[in-house]
């Protein structure tokens, strides 16, 4: 496999007497959609928080692009590349599409909005994900069905030529229709390029859209694997005792 | 392609809008409509120039505080204390002038610095402490009207004598500078809108309201055109004796402000992060919106637009009192916000909405007050009014969620 573009090594991190991480690796590769799961508590969401730099971890290391990085915050994360679609979306109903991709992050010309070159890049954004359910980029978030507030969602984490994207259960609210637009949307991420994270715990979508599994039990990392080389009841097993086979 | 769309779907455009719950002016423009009608029937003063002058002069200082609450309001805020603190401000201004001989355009900006200070103060305790608006508001609702009380003097009233506050109010722009004055604002919102949109088609973006614009363009300098006609016309019953004619000038002053407020809320970062932080806080707080500092300043710029509407009250009655502001002005500015389609949930809202809700409170209590109706009977209208307007907003809100 190739060298992943970022990738946690013994990664620890406790709240209080809990430890919460013990250990952990982990890995995400460019073009490539890995998968993590893990029962409820197991650590999945601690994981990408510690990610997407709103925890710091006690011990670990993160090397991002082959280099020794440090990640304090919410903004280093940015800054790097990695962006994170949390599962309650964190979108604002009043606003249109365009508004809500750009929203924190606006362009400013002079001291006023620079709408029509918001509109053109959201546009390019959304074509560039083969998205085209979305009858127009200036109606408001709260017109929207839950698929197409996942695409808006996901459309904002890419509009920054971002590496790595991370997802949280992005089918979990969503009719059967509409999970497999999501679920079409991040391979089409990943084959842009980017790294993309899924959790989920729906493992008939792991099996579909993911390339690796990252199975975690009660804190540590069971097994990072590749797709192929396991099946559902593999998966199962990892999540559920945290043995390999 | 954006010459294929056509006035009839953007109208439909604009229909499949209203159906899901963006109504916005649509309910007080109807009802100003209706409203003008019914007493302009009953009463043959309503529709003269002279009320006409009339009911601008008494709406404005309630349209000036309400301007200033659709900012709060937007963030799914209140401020109840908005009425006493124009009152406050204005008291410190009459104070300025009249015992303190500074000039007017020394004491106004200090009075409209005195608001922001004093607004900064609530929003702070709203923002930082995390209390209530509601709560802090009706704090200083008390607190601003014992200050007003301290300031003036119980039962005291002060009088003021500069020329140019009173103006305000009371005079009005010669006849050729309110054409002056009309042809330019027209001028400049042509100008802006077609600007606008020759940028978006520039960027080679679609522009389906386009003929829209056109047509409610067309309607704005028509009514401009018959309001500006209406108050050049000579309304003063003797008139070898005083001329009274023109725009007064309060018309322009509300002008400016709704110029700038509309600029800053459609137009820049700014005002897109209170739509923002209105409709969902915390989605604002993680795109790495600063969500205290926007809420401060919302608070802020509502009570100084309240210091101006102190200036607006105190040119009104040539006088501070103890009860200027109080009673029902700000009941009064906070249903003419939602009367006009800005919403108590926040988010929704534009301040141009709060100047046509202003006028229907107007429009309600100087249309009766005309046909004789006890002030009763007023309040009990406006506050059905109120309800009415609430009730749209509510309900198309359900409109919008379940489409």
């Amino acid at each position: 496999m190739a060298s992943p573009i970022l990738s946690l090594k013994r990664v620890n991190k406790s709240f209080g007497p809990v430890h919460v991480l013990k250990d952990v690796d982990f890995s995400a590769y460019a073009g490539k959609v890995t998968a993590l799961v893990g029962d409820n508590g197991a650590g999945k969401s601690t994981l990408i928080k510690c990610i997407a730099g709103i925890y710091t971890p006690e011990t670990g290391e993160f090397i991002f692009e082959g280099k020794p990085v440090t990640i304090s915050g919410p903004r280093d994360a940015t800054e790097l590349g990695i962006e994170i679609v949390y599962q309650d979306l964190a979108l604002c109903d009043n606003l249109d599409i365009v508004h809500n991709m750009f929203l924190g992050r606006e362009e400013i010309s002079g001291v006023t909005l620079n709408e029509s070159s918001m509109e053109s890049l959201a546009k390019k954004t959304l074509d560039g994900l083969s998205v085209r359910t979305v009858k127009s980029i200036r109606q408001k978030v709260a017109s929207l069905s839950g698929g197409q507030r996942q695409t808006v969602a996901i459309a904002r984490a890419v509009l920054w030529n971002s590496k790595v994207v991370i997802l949280d259960e992005p089918t979990a609210a969503l009719g059967v229709a509409q999970t497999e637009q999501v679920l079409k949307l991040v391979r089409q991420l990943a084959d842009n390029g980017l790294a993309v994270i899924v959790i989920s715990h729906n493992l008939n979508d792991v099996f579909q859209v993911a390339d690796n599994i990252a199975a975690m039990y009660l804190g540590s990392m069971a097994a990072q694997v590749e797709k192929n080389s396991v099946n559902q009841n593999d998966v199962v097993r990892l999540i559920t005792t945290g043995a390999q086979k | 392609m954006s010459q294929d769309l056509n006035i009839k779907q953007s109208a439909n455009d604009w229909w499949s809008k209203v159906k899901a719950g963006q109504v916005g002016a649509l309910p007080a423009l109807l009802g100003l409509f209706v409203l003008c009608i019914v007493f302009g029937v009953q009463s043959s003063v309503f529709l003269t120039p002279g009320n006409l002058a009339n009911l601008l002069t008494q709406a404005a200082a309630v349209i000036v505080i309400a301007m200033g609450l659709v900012f709060v309001l937007l963030l799914g805020e209140i401020d109840l204390s908005a009425g006493y603190a124009a009152g406050v401000c204005g008291a410190l201004l009459v104070i300025m002038i009249t015992e303190m001989d500074y000039p007017w355009y020394l004491a106004f900006p200090i009075s409209v610095l005195a608001g922001v200070l004093l607004g900064a103060v609530i929003g702070y305790l709203v923002a930082q402490l995390k209390i209530p608006s509601f709560v802090v508001t009706l704090a200083t609702f008390l607190a601003f009207q014992g200050l007003l009380l301290l300031l003036v003097g119980e039962g005291g009233t002060i009088r003021i004598e500069d020329p140019v506050i009173l103006a305000v109010e009371n005079k009005n722009l010669s006849v050729s500078y309110s054409w002056i004055f009309f042809l330019l604002t027209a001028g400049a919102y042509l100008l802006s809108g077609l600007l606008k949109f020759r940028k978006r088609r520039k960027a080679g973006l679609v522009d389906n309201l386009f003929k829209l614009w056109v047509i409610k363009t067309f309607i704005l300098i028509a009514i401009g055109t018959i309001a500006t006609w209406a108050l050049t016309v000579e309304r003063s019953n003797n008139p070898d004796l005083v001329s009274l004619r023109g725009i007064p000038y309060v018309v322009p002053v509300i002008l400016v402000l709704l110029v700038g407020a509309t600029f800053v809320l459609s137009r820049t970062s700014f005002g897109l992060h209170i739509y923002a932080v209105g409709g969902n806080a915390e989605a604002a707080r993680r795109a790495g919106i600063n969500v205290k500092m926007v809420r401060i300043t919302a608070f802020m710029i509502c009570t100084a637009f309240a210091a101006v509407a102190g200036m607006i009250f105190v040119s009104r009655a040539n006088s501070i009192s103890p009860t200027t502001g109080g009673s029902s002005t700000l009941l009064y500015a906070v249903g003419a916000a939602v009367i006009g389609g800005t919403s108590l949930f926040g988010g929704k809202g534009k301040v141009s909405d709060a100047i046509l809700g202003g006028l229907v409170v107007a429009v309600i209590d100087n249309g009766m007050a005309l046909l004789g109706y006890p002030a009763g009977i007023k309040f009990m209208v406006t506050g059905a009014v109120l309800l009415i307007s609430a009730t749209i907003d509510a309900v198309s809100r359900r409109g919008a969620s379940t489409t």
